[in-house]
């Protein structure tokens, strides 16, 4: 008895160090690239995305141009944020990442840099002339390569209460400085309002702000990497929000809470600055203020610009697992710059399309319901989405994100130097990347 | 626990009002620990109370209206859940009966197989393997998720029922438990008997021994599936079909929908709250299983 039990137990620490050795081996052999094109017969692609009533879509691609070519394309719905990059690379490890992933923009390069991504130039064929130039340039990282095909986009904007604006005598803010002046004023005359909150939690605001300014965050000389976070344009920024913050011009409470939400529907914070989509987050943030908003264009640093940032925006990428790219980078190209999938894009998916053809098209043509108020919601959009300026996105975008979060947050909350934590937002990303492994010049 | 706190709290207002009659004493010891559980059981309620209040809400309602003020629209949330992409919900939910379920069952089976063996033979390594699992213990699943996603897709399992199912039958803290309690609960005395009667050791062990595991077991049965059916990370790296997605991970795809529309707020505060109904109701049938206890008096020492 005990001796078939000392057997039967050998045996399993021989399983045991045979499925680590396994896991081991199969750690080293993980990355091997497959570029084989095997174009004939029926192709069968997986799809990750984000954007709800993307399956609904995707059966145009199916029934129409996918049925004439053979590629059927299946969704698989994921949720979308930083923890999908996170997810799509752990795939990609094993080889096993899906034909095509929505990817945002800021996280283009840290795929790219995980050669995750496959270049798509040859296949995409004239998708280039749909796009302005800064939207396509976010796609190309600024190399020969397409790694992606832009889908929506957030060119940022301002949005007031037009009601409590006209109540209190403000004017909208052209620039930001007259943006400082109205929410002084609004103060003085109601002490229990705000203009406006600095919210920490979400990095993409702040990101699409310092882009306005002109900062350029992550640039490339030779075969370095510059981090330019804390660059001129991006400390202006931060010295601005943060004076506001501390002279308690403005709130200093977190956006997208309850007590956010509660702000913005009884009239206690009476503007955001926000992009094109906001209509659907005031819709549920605000129920009751329905018809009470209009939309600007953001304010400038000086009186001759017309330049916005972006905030938010995806694109269609296709990997580097896929055994079927090029037809995969034709279905990335149909679904961003077919008319009638963009048209279903737009009902289904509530996206604001990159491409430029789509913004005044089919949905566009009115406003969005919660602005009836405003007839030409979708004119200004599109002519204000014309005026973004380039972005500059690096491979380790999350972690100066991260770094973000909690530097502003706690700077916010304390109502302390804003440019400190913008210096330690660059320590921390210049760290990391060295860290990875990329050269960085100081 | 917090059931046991809730009925504290009507002996907690008779002995303040009956403070007179009694010795000082006693209600000065029993008031510490009758406010320190009352203020437990608040800590753990309140965000219980909160979803069952805002899953009663209609969207409009949800932020603007008092926060404890019950709303209109608890039907028209569960229709709306029920509506949406065709009760892909009501799917989560089998998936997740599913792999808790089924997950749950294998793994107390693994629990007690090697938990009693561990207790009751002896042989080389076993205070070693004891220790492998309590280090194993300590270990945090969380940790064990991409290794065991790498590991599963060389096996070509990823995206399956199994991926799911598999890394969760060993459970390290099951096995700790069923081997302490077999050690407790099952007497080498009675072993010994069945041996001397000429039972098998299968016969032992199914007859005699798991009887006693019994509520050992019912507690790893408990403890996995509440594991299981709160575990977000493994599915989240397996799976990528949502039609196989466990309840967390559908719940958190309804939230993170993308910037462009409108966070589905009611729908899934009303699926988190029926989402924890299973749970509750687990709990309340399993619970009398525990006091059986008491059985485990077989030998006179």
């Amino acid at each position: 008895m005990p001796n078939a039990k000392r057997r039967r137990l050998s045996r399993v620490t021989a399983t045991v160090v045979a499925v680590t050795l396994g896991g081991t081996a199969l750690a080293a052999c993980g990355s091997s690239d497959e570029d084989s094109e095997a174009q004939s017969g029926p192709v069968s692609l997986t799809y990750w995305t984000w954007t709800p009533g993307m399956d609904k879509v995707v059966d145009l691609w199916n029934k129409g141009p996918g049925k004439k070519d053979q590629i059927t394309v299946t969704v698989k719905k994921q949720a979308s944020g930083d923890t999908l990059v996170t997810k799509i690379l752990t795939a990609h490890k094993a080889g096993k990442a899906p034909d095509l992933v929505q990817a945002e923009y800021q996280a283009l390069p840290t795929l790219v840099s995980n050669d995750a991504l496959a270049d798509i130039a040859k296949n995409v064929g004239d998708a280039k002339s749909k796009f302005a130039d800064g939207v396509w340039q976010q796609t190309t990282l600024g190399t020969d390569a397409v790694y992606a095909v832009p889908q929506d986009i957030g060119p940022m904007m301002f949005y007031y209460r037009e009601d409590l604006f006209k109540k209190y005598g403000l004017t909208v803010p052209a620039t930001w400085e007259q943006f400082a002046q109205t929410a002084r004023a609004l103060k003085k005359k109601a002490p229990d309002l705000d203009l406006t909150t600095f919210s920490a939690n979400d990095s993409g605001l702040f990101a699409g702000l310092a882009q306005q300014a002109g900062a350029k965050w992550w640039t490339t000389s030779g075969d370095k990497w510059q981090v330019g976070i804390n660059d001129a344009a991006t400390k202006k920024v931060a010295e601005f929000w943060g004076g506001l913050v501390k002279e308690g011009a403005i709130d200093n409470q977190p956006m997208y809470t309850p007590a956010w939400n509660k702000a913005l529907n009884t009239g206690k914070q009476i503007a955001w600055v926000s992009a094109v989509w906001a209509p659907g987050t005031l819709t549920t943030a605000a129920p009751d203020t329905e018809g009470k908003w209009a939309m600007a264009p953001l304010p400038q640093w000086s009186q001759s610009d017309n330049v916005t940032g972006s905030w938010g925006g995806s694109s269609t990428a296709v990997t580097t697992d896929s055994k079927h790219k090029e037809a995969a980078a034709k279905f990335a190209a149909w679904l961003n710059t077919d008319g009638d999938a963009l048209n279903a894009l737009a009902k289904e998916g509530g996206i604001y399309p990159a491409s430029s053809s789509a913004q005044l098209s089919g949905a566009f043509t009115a406003p969005p319901a919660f602005f009836s108020n405003q007839p030409d919601f979708y004119n200004e959009a599109a002519d204000i989405a014309k005026t973004t300026a380039p972005s500059a996105w690096g491979p380790n975008v999350n972690v100066a994100y991260t770094t973000f979060k909690d530097a502003f947050g706690a700077a916010a909350k304390n109502k302390s130097d804003f440019t400190v934590a913008l210096d330690e937002m660059q320590a921390d990303t210049v760290a990391d990347m060295k860290k990875q492994g990329f050269e960085v010049s100081e | 626990m917090s059931s046991l706190a809730v009925q504290k709290v009507p002996s907690a207002a008779g002995a303040t009002g009956a403070a007179q009659n009694r010795p000082p004493l006693r209600s000065r010891i029993a008031l510490v620990p009758t406010i320190t559980l009352l203020l437990g059981a608040v800590y753990c309620l309140l965000p219980v109370a909160w979803v069952v209040i805002a899953s009663t809400k209609s969207g409009r309602e949800l932020f603007s209206t008092f926060t404890f003020l019950p709303g209109t629209g608890f039907a028209d949330n569960i229709s709306d859940l029920n509506a949406y992409r065709d009760g892909v919900y009501w799917k989560w939910m089998s998936n997740s009966a599913f792999y808790a379920g089924l997950g749950a069952l294998l793994s107390t089976c693994v629990s007690a197989f090697s938990g009693y063996a561990l207790a009751t033979y002896r042989f080389r390594g076993r205070e070693t393997i004891f220790n492998v699992l309590l280090a194993g213990v300590l270990m945090p699943p969380i940790i064990l998720a991409v290794p065991q996603y790498l590991l599963l897709a060389k096996a070509d399992l990823t995206d399956s029922y199994w991926s799911v199912l598999l890394p969760q039958v060993l459970s390290p803290y099951g096995v700790y438990l069923s081997r302490i309690y077999a050690a407790a609960a099952v007497p080498g005395d009675v072993v010994e008997a069945g041996r001397m009667d000429g039972a098998s050791e299968w016969r032992i062990f199914t007859r005699i021994a798991l009887p006693m595991m019994v509520p050992g077991l019912v507690t790893v049965f408990l403890f996995q599936f509440v594991a299981v059916w709160n575990n977000f990370l493994l599915p989240y790296i397996m799976l990528s079909d949502d039609e196989k997605f466990p309840i967390t991970l559908g719940l958190h795809t309804l939230l993170e929908q993308g910037a462009n529309t409108p966070a589905l707020y009611t729908l899934v505060i009303t699926g988190a709250f029926l989402a924890v109904i299973p749970l509750v109701a687990l709990f309340l049938v399993i619970q009398r299983f525990w006091s059986l206890d008491l059985l485990s008096g077989a030998v006179k020492s």
